[in-house]
């Protein structure tokens, strides 16, 4: 499998600047997440990769080759589109075999490649039907199949579970992972789902405004996000955002807020000293608050009005104020807390993350 | 009346006025005709004065030679025209499906010769293929080449006819078959260029089968109209030279006006109604089965 890599890759649509130059690398056999809000340029890299979109500087690299002048048919890749993009007028079967019968290839080994991809995927007893006839799993499966087919070097899926009802797309994506782990394929999958990224990519490179804002696995964006987009980005609940002023008392790191005094941790004062006595925003995940009571006296207490609490299973989601802000907290349910009235709660140093209030870089 | 009842009426009230002038217009014409046809009956007569002679005007049309002579010219006049069309229309629809400067320009010309009267369409053709000031022989004897007799000579008149109707209803097949192309789905044609299709095989594999639902109702659609063809061959040839050019319509109205053999000519619009509604039925038919199968998907879907 060819290690593939954007070299300073640019891409605008007449003056409009869409993707500034940026540097970008899929180790071979690996499953690449692109992750971003809607419009934020991931799609447009994927279609570059595809060769449906040109470029407008910079090269694409398949280990030594440039590939950004080759047809799409040329780059030996598979594509996987949000709508399926079946040809409607064909059957499944016709569909699946397409690129093998423009190569070509004898019959039987198509009938052979169609029927053991249309078993893998549960879908051989749908190869007389057409699209149209398909609920949305199924032509989900097609697509996918269709691509499997090819048996290309790279496989390209541009939010192949967006379509789909969120039970569907569970089990579309269980079933994704064990592809993943299965197939020796370079793998680029675009989303706009943090949960499908964490849950399937080897790397995670996530990409806001035409810009990459952090690569790495899932465990890195969500302990260690570069900067306050990342950080809210990857996780759900997302991550309570509160404008805070640091201040030194004792020796320790403090962020003092409206309502709220809490411990810094200790790692993060040597990167912070800039900051001090300057407003920052620090970041507290909702798993994070512990109810005081509960909790040993580690950590900083602070006091939120629960203003409500969405009951999920085992799992609460407690919406709080904290002056004007409005903070997550999430717990087990088996924790009482009355709706209406004014909890303590508890949090760890390490478990605060502080970012810079005008760059949004994280401290 | 009571509301269940007025409700039930509404539609019936809002289509009564399309419904009389259908009547009026239409189908009273048509009676018309159809009982005229079984009529010996001369202009100067009036209709309760006129013979009644069963179907003697259909069996004699059938052994009329110069009818069979104008119907073997309207088939060959139809048959080529629209061969033609279709393959220049879509050809061009293929050609300019695509976003280059001034495009929109072009399409707009291209498109121009279908707004033309066909008299005066006729009349410019007329002029273009005169034999001696026509810009196409003088253009030929500037050449040095032979000066081409278009509608003077029997060989060439109906070639002539027919390159006057490619120009004028080219553009017709033209916009319809680029309207299909831009509603085709991008998607689809994508994966087809990342499955290894060609320019010509995504023409072949995944345009032209796409587009089929629309260009064979354009198919029809012109096909029904080249049959009724009239005015812009009356203006150029008149049917001449000899029969070379008489198509069925105008062989109807020289019937009618010439030959003052009004029976005649209406058994001979019966002849081409038959024809004409035949293409229809197939027509309607094919609409049918689209829209049937079209529905079997949309519950399929529902299903699911």
């Amino acid at each position: 499998m060819p290690r593939i890599r954007f070299d300073s890759v640019k891409k605008s649509y007449g003056s409009v600047e869409v993707l500034p130059p940026f540097d970008l690398q899929f180790e071979d056999g690996e499953f690449t997440v692109l992750v971003g809000p809607s419009g934020c340029g991931k799609s447009t890299i994927l279609r570059m990769l595809a060769g449906l979109e040109d470029l407008t500087e910079g090269e694409i690299w398949f280990d030594n080759t440039p590939i950004s002048k080759l047809d799409p048919k040329d780059r030996d890749i598979a594509m996987v589109f949000q709508d399926y993009a079946l040809y409607p007028h064909m059957n499944i079967a016709k569909n699946m075999s397409f690129a093998l019968r423009l190569q070509k290839t004898p019959k039987a080994t198509i009938d052979e490649k169609v029927n053991r991809v249309a078993q893998m995927l549960g879908i051989d007893h749908l190869l007389a039907r057409k699209p149209g006839e398909l609920s949305g799993g199924q032509r989900q499966r097609v697509a996918m199949g269709r691509a499997l087919v090819r048996d290309a070097s790279t496989f390209l899926f541009d939010e192949p579970l967006s379509n789909l009802d969120a039970k569907l797309r569970g089990k579309m994506r269980n079933e994704l992972a064990e592809m993943r782990n299965t197939l020796d394929k370079n793998m680029v999958y675009v989303t706009h789902d943090q949960v499908e990224a964490m849950t399937l990519g080897d790397r995670i490179v996530v990409v806001a405004d035409g810009l990459i804002q952090q690569e790495g696995t899932a465990e890195q964006l969500f302990t260690s996000p570069a900067n306050k987009f990342v950080a809210g980005f990857i996780g759900s609940p997302t991550m309570n955002f509160l404008t805070a002023e640091l201040t030194e008392a004792g020796g320790v790191l403090k962020a003092k807020g409206d309502g709220f005094l809490l411990d810094l941790p200790t790692t993060l004062k040597k990167g912070a000293e800039s900051a001090s006595g300057r407003q920052v925003t620090i970041g507290i995940r909702p798993s994070a608050f512990k109810v005081a009571s509960d909790a040993p006296a580690a950590g900083s207490r602070i006091e939120l009005f629960v203003k409500l609490s969405e009951y999920l299973g085992a799992q609460s989601v407690l919406v709080t104020m904290c002056g004007a802000e409005e903070v997550l907290i999430e717990m087990t349910s088996s924790v009482r807390v009355e709706e209406g009235s004014t909890v303590a709660f508890s949090v760890l140093p390490e478990d605060i993350m502080v970012f810079d209030e005008s760059t949004e870089v994280r401290l | 009346m009571t509301t269940a009842n007025m409700r039930r009426m509404t539609p019936y009230m809002f289509l009564a006025p399309a419904a009389a002038f259908m009547i009026v217009g239409l189908l009273y014409p048509v009676a018309y005709m159809i009982y005229a046809s079984f009529l010996d009956w001369n202009p100067s007569q009036l209709i309760g004065e006129a013979d009644w002679i069963n179907l003697r005007n259909y069996v004699s049309l059938l052994q009329d030679a110069s009818f069979r002579e104008s119907t073997v010219v309207t088939l060959k006049f139809s048959s080529i025209v629209v061969t033609t069309e279709m393959v220049v229309g879509v050809g061009l629809a293929l050609l300019l499906d695509r976003q280059i400067r001034g495009i929109s320009v072009l399409r707009t010309i291209f498109i121009l010769p279908m707004m033309i009267a066909p008299i005066v369409v006729g009349l410019m053709w007329r002029y273009m293929y005169h034999p001696s000031v026509g810009i196409f022989n003088r253009t030929l004897k500037d050449w040095g080449l032979e000066p081409i007799p278009w509608l003077s000579d029997s060989g060439w008149a109906l070639t002539s006819i027919i390159i006057a109707d490619i120009w004028q209803w080219t553009p017709f097949i033209f916009i319809l078959a680029l309207a299909a192309l831009q509603s085709l789905p991008r998607s689809a044609l994508e994966a087809a260029r990342i499955d290894g299709a060609s320019g010509w095989q995504q023409i072949i594999h995944i345009k032209l089968p796409l587009m089929m639902p629309v260009l064979v109702v354009t198919l029809l659609l012109r096909l029904i109209d080249s049959f009724k063809v009239l005015e812009v061959i009356l203006v150029m040839t008149n049917g001449g030279p000899g029969l070379s050019t008489e198509i069925l319509s105008l062989r109807i109205a020289r019937t009618a006006s010439e030959f003052r053999e009004l029976g005649v000519a209406a058994a001979m619009s019966n002849y081409l109604l038959l024809l004409l509604l035949a293409l229809t039925i197939i027509m309607f038919v094919y609409n049918k089965i689209v829209e049937a199968r079209e529905a079997a998907v949309r519950q399929a879907a529902e299903e699911a």
